[in-house]
């Protein structure tokens, strides 16, 4: 690649021709995170705490202390999140090489059968109806799951019942199709998790933490605005914090979008 | 008869809300054995270790045989109606505000002549019953009242200005998620409240006392979660003005104590919620509340935490959360000191085992939410401090109070080894 590509690419941006799109929640007290048995240890919320705000605390600056757990908001898991991942070499998001962090985004479309199934699970099928459409998935692509899930709020969101949480999510041939056959860099979802709120009862239970943390791959969860990426074309950045062997982490995710193609997609 | 209370008119938003006022506040080391048996709702006078004699007022020695045993002793709290007048003006702000006041002497059967507080319903020269109560400085006070119960009797100002009576008054109830707040609002209701607040943390995952406290006339639910202070910080400043009396109910329990927990997660939890949780609300809430323990009938009134009784002595199967409470216990006494030159009472209402998921594993007997908001009631409209709700909570603090060394190792000493 070129020196200009580059300087094209930053004046296409400046320009507009390139928009950027923010793919992230704002980190807010009240964000659902994922609820486990309560025997089990819990996800921290997002807490923040005034250290001084101009005051007699610290006259000229306001700052904050803020409090979270690596998988609060919207987030990246890292291999080491899941067992199936632990002896996966650069495992943790200190580890993860550079370049894994930019790259070429798939957005499946699964909003119109969210809609109707709060269930609705990601197929074999459906992916391969996707590349049908759109072209096959390209190795090392962010495959991301779009079901407009992120415009839920409140209880909506998790949309917890006594048998669970009920939230669309990939079935485990779907997650072995992405990781064995198209060897996918990660998949992401608009949901809590990149599972489905049902997703104990498959086998292995919670396949998308199992077959992509296993593989080496990397999870996206709690994405928002996904209506405003194309189907191909977009590039993704989504660097987690450096933390030491930290299992994921909060993150800002925005993705490179053409203008047109933006416009499109909103429409 | 007692003037029965009607619920205040809407305030006066041209009026200027008055200030607290005190009654007198310096007592001697001997007076506060007074204060302390008031605290607990009892009738207590200092009775010679020697001699034998019930003395008042409480003094250094033995008015009879000048000895230095003088323990503090519940005796009977009947006698009869001397002489009575009406104070119709004070150097005292506080009496001055309130006068007229009536007081007296009564002759009580266990010996002493008491000069004391006149309910508005005792006959001349009749029979009458003592309470020692705490008035608005915090310190105990005497009152007689008629043996029996007249109607609206707790209306009189006299006694309510030594009460947190709930009634006409807006509750705050901290936490909606805690099984025991359906109870708790219902029996409030039930004692007169005009209005029950409920905070509401993660409206975004359900929980069964939602419907329940729903169905509840006079509940209303607002977001509010005590680890987080912005929120606090929000219906603070929405509902500060106009909460007379909060329950902090929020509590954060797991089993478990320092080695079989092996990490500070779940205690981080217990400290939040439990700890810092009150800490919170108490700099959200306090000042508005200080402010306003003159303002009328419904006034603010008390500050009510929900703790366990091993706050006091350490129960080594829920060690860490103990030890959380341990610390709430701590920061009430301090908040009793700050809110002392207010009047407004911090009442704490100890608990044993509770009946809950995180005590099922736990053979009764067991606090059951009704027990624990009949307690909280009964200690409102008594205007105590210090309550145990349940036998075990009354045993442990029995225990205590003998021998908190004793306590202590009868609850760590464990099993008998090989």
């Amino acid at each position: 690649m070129s020196q200009a590509t580059l300087s094209e690419l930053a004046l296409q941006i400046a320009s507009g021709e390139v928009r950027i799109v923010d793919l992230t929640h704002t980190l807010d007290p009240d964000f659902p995170v994922i609820i486990l048995p309560p025997e089990f240890g819990q996800c921290a919320r997002f807490r923040m705490e005034e250290i001084s705000a101009y005051d007699h605390r610290g006259p000229a600056w306001k700052w904050h202390n803020i409090s979270m757990s690596e998988h609060t908001g919207t987030h990246f898991d890292a291999p080491s999140h899941w067992i199936s991942g632990r002896d996966v070499p650069n495992n943790s998001v200190d580890e993860i090489p550079p370049q894994a962090f930019v790259g070429p985004v798939a957005v499946i479309d699964c909003s119109a059968q969210a809609a109707l199934d709060e269930d609705f699970e990601l197929t074999p099928e459906v992916i391969e109806a996707w590349e049908h459409q759109h072209g096959r998935i390209a190795a090392d692509s962010w495959v991301l799951m779009r079901t407009d899930w992120s415009k839920k709020s409140g209880a909506d969101y998790l949309n917890m019942k006594s048998d669970g949480a009920h939230s669309p999510g990939p079935t485990p041939d779907a997650i072995r199709l992405l990781v064995d056959q198209r060897n996918i860099r990660g998949f992401g979802t608009e949901t809590v998790g990149t599972d489905a709120g049902q997703g104990a009862h498959y086998t292995p239970p919670y396949p998308a933490h199992f077959y992509l943390h296993g593989a080496g791959r990397y999870g996206l969860q709690c994405l928002a605005n996904l209506d405003q990426l194309p189907a191909t074309g977009a590039i993704l950045m989504a660097p987690p914090l450096k933390i030491k062997d930290g299992t994921g982490s909060p993150l800002r995710v925005l993705a490179m979008v053409p203008a047109a193609q933006h416009e499109g997609a909103q429409q | 008869m007692t003037t029965p209370l009607i619920p205040p008119p809407r305030k006066d938003p041209q009026k200027r809300t008055v200030s607290p006022t005190r009654p007198p506040q310096m007592r001697s080391r001997a007076a506060l054995g007074l204060s302390a048996a008031a605290a607990h709702g009892r009738f207590a006078l200092q009775r010679c270790a020697e001699c034998g004699a019930v003395q008042y007022p409480p003094r250094d020695a033995c008015s009879s045989c000048l000895s230095l045993e003088l323990p503090w002793q519940d005796v009977s709290p009947l006698g009869e109606i001397l002489a009575e007048t009406t104070v119709r003006t004070s150097t005292k702000l506080y009496f001055r505000e309130r006068a007229p006041w009536r007081t007296g002497s009564v002759q009580l059967d266990a010996g002493p002549v008491l000069l004391c507080h006149l309910h508005g319903d005792c006959e001349p020269r009749s029979r009458v019953k003592l309470l020692n109560r705490l008035d608005r400085a915090g310190q105990g006070v005497l009152l007689a009242v008629p043996l029996e119960r007249t109607p609206t009797m707790e209306d009189d100002p006299q006694l309510r200005a030594l009460t947190s009576d709930p009634k006409h008054r807006r509750v705050l109830i901290t936490d909606a998620r805690n099984p025991n707040a359906p109870a708790l609002a219902t029996s409030l209701l039930a004692a007169g409240a005009a209005m029950v607040f409920v905070g509401e943390a993660e409206s975004w995952r359900p929980y069964p006392e939602k419907p329940l406290l729903q169905a509840i006339d006079g509940v209303e639910l607002l977001p509010m979660d005590v680890t987080d202070t912005a929120s606090v910080q929000k219906l603070a400043g929405e509902l500060g003005g106009k909460t007379d009396i909060l329950i902090n109910n929020a509590r954060f329990i797991r089993p478990g104590g320092v080695l079989s927990r092996g990490d500070t997660g779940f205690a981080r939890d217990e400290m939040e919620v439990n700890y810092l949780g009150l800490m919170r609300l108490a700099q959200a809430f306090g000042p508005a509340m200080c402010s306003r323990v003159s303002d009328g009938i419904n006034s603010a009134v008390a500050w009510v935490n929900i703790l366990s009784v091993h706050a006091l002595s350490n129960a080594p199967d829920y060690g860490c959360f103990s030890a959380s409470n341990a610390a709430a216990h701590s920061l009430s006494q301090c908040l009793r000191a700050e809110f002392r030159s207010s009047g407004l009472r911090v009442m704490n209402v100890y608990c044993g085992p509770t009946e809950d998921d995180w005590y099922q594993p736990l053979p009764p007997p067991k606090v059951l939410p009704e027990s624990l908001s009949r307690s909280v009631v009964q200690g409102l409209q008594q205007g105590l401090e210090e309550v145990y709700c349940g036998d075990v909570a009354k045993d442990v603090y029995t225990r205590f109070e003998q021998s908190p060394n004793i306590l202590e190792r009868e609850t760590t000493q464990g099993v008998e080894g090989a």
